[in-house]
């Protein structure tokens, strides 16, 4: 397991907080709206594959089916 | 030393949620905080792997019956995987969905936990008259 993640995660959600402050800062309200968007879509990507997997590891080692 | 690492894990999520939340991204926070969970928990799976053989190993030679065996089994998984979640949405604030997940989770255990109790019944009844 890479920990390597946890700081893209990270790195990505402070861009993308400084991103917010400059795009509202300069009236554009509708696209902070739209970064933040795509930026939680793409994250969420990531994350939900490890989700499935921690799924997959607990149900076999449980033996829940 | 894994311990060493966990908690040094732990503790450079937290720095990085603390910082995340007083930029105003809890969404981020929240996902950074799920996956540092998983992380620590698929460090220790291997020993989780390694007890639960060594236990089931452990009530065969013992004669008990194995299906009581894998029904522990469940609900301890059971237990664990609803605590994750539940754990993870009462972190953001959504104390009701946290506790409909704790909710289904004692259901599913009951559920499971009824054939034992039919059979601690029928041990009773037997030894009744």
């Amino acid at each position: 397991m890479d920990i390597s993640l946890i700081f893209k995660i990270a790195s990505i959600g402070i861009l993308l907080g400084i991103l917010n402050i400059i795009l509202d800062k300069a009236d554009k309200k509708e696209f902070a709206y739209i970064t933040t968007l795509v930026g939680v879509v793409i994250v969420f990507g990531m994350v939900i594959l490890l989700i499935s997997r921690l799924f997959d590891n607990i149900r076999t080692i449980f033996q829940l089916y | 030393m894994e311990v060493i690492q966990i908690v040094g894990l732990g503790l450079v999520a937290t720095i990085l949620i603390v910082l995340l939340r007083q930029s105003n991204r809890s969404d981020f926070a929240l996902l950074v905080s799920v996956i540092t969970g998983i992380i620590i928990f698929s460090m220790v799976i291997d020993k989780v792997k390694y007890i639960v053989d060594t236990l089931s190993n452990l009530s065969r030679s013992a004669n008990i019956e194995f299906t009581y065996f894998t029904t522990i089994l469940k609900i301890i998984g059971i237990a664990y995987i609803v605590e994750f979640g539940a754990q993870i949405s009462r972190d953001a604030g959504e104390e009701a969905i946290a506790s409909k997940i704790e909710l289904g989770g004692k259901v599913i255990i009951m559920v499971l936990a009824m054939p034992i109790l039919l059979a601690l019944m029928d041990l009773i009844i037997k030894i009744l008259p």
